[in-house]
């Protein structure tokens, strides 16, 4: 955190000095570890045998808050006797499909609930085309549907099926020792993290925990954010102050890209894009999004994409023409990042558009992504500078390699300088969901312009080419509301009126024109409009709150409302119903932070209440209630279909209802504790120019035996666009580097100071050497772990003041089933002293590897791992 | 004037000649290092606001410090010092885990190749900073297993002495005192003449390396100024503006030494003895600095001189000394000549 964020981190610091403890895990000693009290290094990849270990402790010891866990939490809710285990299944869990390499997840349901489709996010559509989707990023803001809120509970926790008694059996093997064993964590050191995490929480103590997207980007990265869930919410630590499992962004407002998105699979607000063929009529897509019949506020999901529609195209959207469904594009398949570059390696694609994103150096599978663009007919680049991914066609390391030759490209590049973020008016929404306004300090330079100007009159101009056509595919776009007032001499839309947009207006009634005051205010029959539900508030009153920028310490109130604005309806900390006990008390004065005022008969508090507010904690809903109304007063997670918060998951996830451990896809160790070796329903792409090594479990391995990851410097600013361009960051990192331990130093000959190659089947780059005490190798049994660290923010090119081999030319693609992100946080390399071959040579480097290791398109892409007896 | 020169001095401004309506309360830096999270956005935020340009794309290989040392063109300077030791209370997760030397013993054969003059693995660097004490290391001798570690960094710059060798030996009067005690060199008046940069204690002022008429005051001596324009308009300087830990105070001095004591002593009650004051002692051999530091162990691990003295302690002296010195041979020749007749 303080090497990529330190600016937020200085919060950490401030809660140092009030006495807070700072334990940091981390393969690596960064700056973090240098003010922490604790650091753990771990092995990259281990670290669902570590949070599991921490489970483990917990239910070992009862160290859980067993009021908080009764009644604010699945635990007592009993799960269907269908559903098989990875102890039954030596690494699986019920449901697995060897052909498809998905899970049918009906038997992982509640009791009582089996049948019910089979309890996916969107019921009705089938596993393979969820996982191509990324349908799980639909959950950005809620846990997955279910058709009927009626469990079976035993609030005993006695019950062999209840939640908490298969957590436990799940979790058993995850001792101290297995963790040393996985993980490389000494276990008294583990048993330290247990006491400090469990003695600070409870009724008077909440801990925190922080992660970065490093965590997010492994094959089985949105279970790690669950295993964490899981530890918060058996503590007691979710919607209490000071507690939350807190993602750090890569960039500002990436928060803000997930709720007005730039995912190829949602709509503004979680809402999912349409599907061909699943979704045809707008009954179907809004059955898909709640289930009449659940509890909690996404059964008004009709009125948020009533609303919507209306804010797309006004008057145009009507009852009759379902608001305009017919106009909104559909999906069929996976149209994701690195889907598409595969298309336009098969010349599937024509036109690119990127903005302020250098896949040349910043994703992985580089050689890909730089191939993958020569395939392009036109590629339209908008940045700050004349980035790799601009220049890939004369400067690509492909070209030195022979591989490519800028005269054979055909691709028409568009260099379009972009404006800065204090040359343009709007918004970023931080990781709190706090919204906050930027006035435009000075005019963009020469002919650098913000995205909204670009985008704005792109769209007019696309609609005055197709003004009058017939065709049915261009109605949506000439029927859009494109008519946001301009300013200035380049005619610069406002921002203004666009997050006026985004909050909403009524359209029809005495109150027609005025602003929202929030989503409540939105009506499924076209009488409001909203770009995005979850933002609808943020012009309340016709103030733009964004902008609110009255300090803390003027306000009267340390959780300090009038600084920004966080979705939803300004509430700081999500699901504050479970601050207060099941009568409505808070856990402790220490803790206090909304709490139900008996006089007044409603919810009163420091934060805006996040339930509904004259609801009593005594309420109980009569039996089918649904909505809103069907939430009892102790049903504090408000987005979930049953109220509750999901130690255990009946649905939604691809993977499993609950995190197990699973070696990364490229691994040098056995996973000890199943069969299974990696997560069997990763995503791979068997492509001959994207090989992988070969699994612990096959020949050849021993090729590649280290483990390398990847991360940020904080000099820099991940693929370099904004920093490598600037002489005074340059400056200050100016070459790239490996970090390297001296054991391993000694055991590859490696110089400090000096040059080193590390090779994977992909490509082989060279690094200057660092050698540090702050990377250690790991002891797992007899077996010794080297890990190499590789900060990526080099690249090969011409422009900048500083280039380099890039770090992420070294990964090849195997994705998460839940989200489709790269696991590119821990693999295998060798590393050998020198430079590396250049020109041809380097390719016949990199294949003498591939060879020797017996590389082919099927090598470490079995997802079922065979039976021991099955092996070769 | 007493203690002009040297010892303590309440106020070194009113020392120079300011008075009456420009007085200004001595202003300083406290650093303290123990919230140091190395980020160097002081370095960055005093050249961009400073004007001081990019000084060489040098890796240094020591730790994370690229930056090498203050100097003419680096006014802010975060060291990075890796340690085999302990920090106060913290668990580094290092000591015990692992098997083989320590990096100082590798880090050594690079040094050692250094000095040999073989520089066929050292890469294209022509500098191996280590910048930290490379003997006596636990672990080095067995090569068994880690010792402890911590990981301490400085954000250093100039100390704005109350005695000001560099000052005191400036022929044109560039270098001066301004009101609010800061010691400023003025770069149109300064020559280049280089007297000042033996003169400070602490290594800092320096001459800009650069080509002649291409490098913005190239040859002229440049340092910290305290943002002496800031301060003019009742701004903080660059660097504390943009510390995001409060790592770097700027303020009254008296202040500062009073919130500094205050910080040592609660550190003490944590559990690290080794934090201490340095610069901040107006009894010291440059009088207090107006820019002190909270260290977490002896000057000498951040690089610092364990007890500075400003240069030119001696001055008075000498000059009596050479003055009795020409008075006697004044006398002698008198009486020679004198004799003599």
């Amino acid at each position: 955190m303080a090497e990529c964020h330190p600016v937020g981190f200085q919060w950490v610091m401030e809660a140092k000095l009030r006495g807070a403890k700072v334990i940091h895990i981390d393969p690596r000693f960064t700056r973090t570890s240098a003010m922490a009290d604790m650091h753990v290094p771990l092995r990259a990849g281990s670290d669902i045998a570590f949070l599991g270990g921490i489970i483990n402790y917990i239910l070992e010891h009862e160290k859980y808050f067993r009021d908080y866990v009764v009644s604010y939490t699945n635990a007592a809710t009993v799960i269907s006797e269908q559903f098989q285990d990875t102890d039954d299944l030596d690494g699986l869990f019920s449901g697995y499909d060897p052909e498809t390499a998905t899970y049918d997840t009906s038997t992982w349901t509640y009791a009582g609930h089996e049948g019910e489709g089979h309890g996916s996010v969107d019921g009705g559509e089938h596993e393979v085309s969820e996982r191509d989707r990324g349908a799980g990023h639909e959950l950005g803001n809620r846990g997955a549907n279910l058709a009927d809120p009626l469990v079976q509970r035993d609030e005993t926790l006695q019950h062999p099926r209840c939640v908490l008694q298969v957590l436990k059996r799940h979790y058993a093997r995850y001792t101290p020792q297995l963790v040393e064993e996985v993980c490389g964590v000494s276990e008294a050191q583990f048993l330290q993290v247990c006491e400090d995490v469990t003695a600070n929480s409870g009724r008077d103590r909440t801990t925190a925990w922080v992660y970065s997207v490093g965590w997010t980007q492994h094959t089985v990265g949105t279970q790690y954010i669950r295993g964490a869930a899981i530890i918060q919410l058996l503590l007691g630590n979710m919607g209490r102050p000071g507690g939350g499992i807190l993602a750090l962004r890569g960039h500002a407002s990436i928060q803000g890209s997930t709720d007005i998105p730039t995912l190829f699979n949602l709509l503004p607000g979680y809402l999912p894009m349409p599907k061909a063929g699943i979704h045809d009529s707008f009954q179907d897509y809004l059955g898909a999004i709640s289930s009449p019949g659940q509890k909690g506020f996404w059964t008004k999901a009709d009125t948020y994409v009533t609303s919507f529609f209306k804010a797309w195209w006004g008057e145009a959207a009507t009852a009759e023409n379902d608001w305009g469904f017919e106009w909104m594009p559909r999906i069929n398949g996976d149209h994701g990042t690195y889907q598409t570059v595969m298309d336009m390696l098969d010349d599937k694609v024509e036109g690119y558009f990127l903005l302020g994103q250098n896949p040349a150096v910043g994703s992985a599978q580089g050689r890909m992504q730089r191939l993958g663009m020569s395939h392009l007919k036109w590629l339209v680049v908008r940045d700050l500078n004349m980035i790799e991914s601009a220049s890939f066609w004369k400067d690509a390391p492909e070209i030195a390699t022979g591989e490519l030759s800028t005269e054979d490209i055909e691709t028409e590049v568009f260099f379009f300088p972009a404006a800065s973020h204090v040359e343009k008016e709007g918004t970023f929404t931080q990781t709190q969901r706090m919204l906050q306004w930027r006035h435009k300090a000075v005019e963009p330079p020469g002919d650098a312009r913000s995205e909204l100007h670009f985008f704005f009159h792109l769209g007019r101009m696309l609609r005055e080419r197709l003004a009058g056509s017939a065709l049915e595919r261009d109605q949506g776009l000439l029927h859009l509301t494109w008519d946001y007032p301009t300013s200035g001499p380049h005619e610069d839309p406002s921002g203004d009126a666009v997050l006026r947009e985004i909050n909403g207006y009524h359209l029809t009634g005495d109150k027609a024109g005025q602003l929202l005051d929030g989503f409540a205010d939105m009506k499924a029959d076209g009488s409001t409009s909203g770009g995005c539900w979850i933002y609808s508030g943020v012009y309340a009153g016709g103030v733009n709150r964004a902008a609110n920028r009255v300090p803390w310490t003027e306000q009267g109130s340390w959780i300090a409302p009038d600084w920004g604005w966080a979705w939803p309806m300004n509430r700081r900390v999500l699901y504050n119903r479970a601050s207060a006990d099941p009568d409505g008390r808070p856990w402790s004065e220490r803790k206090a932070l909304v709490w139900w005022d008996e006089d007044a008969g409603r919810w009163t508090g420091h934060d805006v209440p996040d339930f509904p507010l004259t609801k009593a904690p005594s309420y109980r809903p009569q039996e089918g209630t649904s909505g809103p109304e069907g939430l009892a007063g102790d049903d504090p997670f408000i987005m979930q279909a049953d109220g509750k918060g999901w130690l255990y998951a009946p649905a939604g996830l691809a993977d499993g209802p609950m995190p197990a451990h699973y070696e990364p896809h490229e691994s040098p160790v056995r996973n000890p504790l199943y069969n299974q070796q990696a997560n069997p329903t990763r995503k791979v792409y068997r492509r001959k120019d994207n090989p992988s090594h070969p699994s612990v479990l096959e020949q050849g391995h021993q090729v590649f035996p280290y483990v390398f990851t990847t991360y940020r410097l904080t000099e820099h600013h991940t693929a370099g666009g904004m920093s490598r361009w600037l002489p005074n960051l340059s400056e200050l990192q100016p070459e790239f580097f490996c970090e390297v331990s001296p054991e391993l130093a000694r055991e590859r000959d490696l110089q400090h100071l000096g040059y080193a190659t590390i090779v994977t089947a992909r490509t082989a780059i060279e690094a200057r050497v660092l050698v540090t005490d702050r990377v250690v190798p790991l002891r797992l049994g007899d077996q010794v772990v080297h890990q190499i660290g590789l900060p990526y923010h080099w690249g090969v090119g011409g422009d900048a003041v500083v280039s380099g081999d890039s770090a992420n030319d070294l990964f090849e693609l195997s994705l998460d089933p839940n989200v489709l992100i790269q696991e590119c946080k821990a693999a295998t390399c060798d590393i050998v002293p020198g430079r590396r071959p250049t020109g041809p040579a380097l390719l016949r480097f990199v294949e003498d590897y591939t060879t020797r290791a017996g590389i082919t398109i099927e090598t470490g892409n079995t997802l079922l791992t065979p039976p021991p007896e099955g092996r070769p | 004037m007493s203690n002009s020169f040297f010892g303590p001095l309440p106020d070194p401004a009113a020392d120079a000649g300011w008075g009456g309506e420009d007085r200004q309360p001595r202003k300083g830096f406290f650093t303290d290092t123990s919230i140091c999270i190395g980020c160097k956005a002081c370095e960055v935020a005093c050249k961009e606001w400073n004007a001081v340009p990019a000084d060489g794309m040098n890796f240094l290989g020591s730790s994370y410090d690229n930056s090498g040392a203050l100097g003419a063109s680096t006014w802010r300077h975060v060291k990075f010092i890796e340690q085999p030791k302990t920090l106060g209370t913290q668990d580094a997760g290092i000591a015990g885990t692992a098997v083989g030397p320590p990096a100082s013993d590798v880090l050594n054969r690079a040094a050692d190749s250094a000095l040999t003059g073989d520089r066929s693995s050292l890469g294209t660097s022509n500098t191996v900073d280590l910048g930290m004490p490379l003997t006596t290391l636990p672990g080095q001798a067995d090569g068994a297993q880690r010792t402890e570690f911590r990981w301490l960094m400085e954000s250093d710059v100039c100390k704005h002495c109350t005695h000001a060798g560099c000052l005191d030996v400036c022929p044109t009067g560039s270098l001066f005192r301004t009101e609010f005690g800061t010691v400023v060199v003025q770069d149109d008046i300064c020559n280049g003449c280089g007297y000042c940069v033996p003169a400070c204690p602490f290594g800092v002022i320096d001459r800009r390396v650069g080509e002649k008429g291409v490098t913005k005051n190239e040859g002229i001596a440049q340092k910290c100024t305290l943002c002496y324009d800031r301060l003019g308009e009742g701004l903080t300087p660059a660097c504390a503006q943009a510390c995001p830990t409060q790592s770097i105070q700027f303020g009254d001095l008296d202040e500062l030494r009073e919130r500094a004591a205050a910080r040592v002593e609660a550190l003490h009650e944590r559990g690290v003895p080794e934090a201490r004051l340095y610069g901040e002692d107006p009894h010291d051999g440059v009088g207090g600095t107006g820019a002190f530091f909270l260290l977490l162990d002896e000057p000498e691990v951040y690089g610092l001189p364990p007890d500075p003295i400003v240069t030119t302690r001696d001055l008075p002296r000498m000059w009596r000394t050479a003055g009795l010195a020409a008075l006697a041979m004044l006398a002698g020749a008198v009486a020679a000549f004198g004799t003599g007749r």
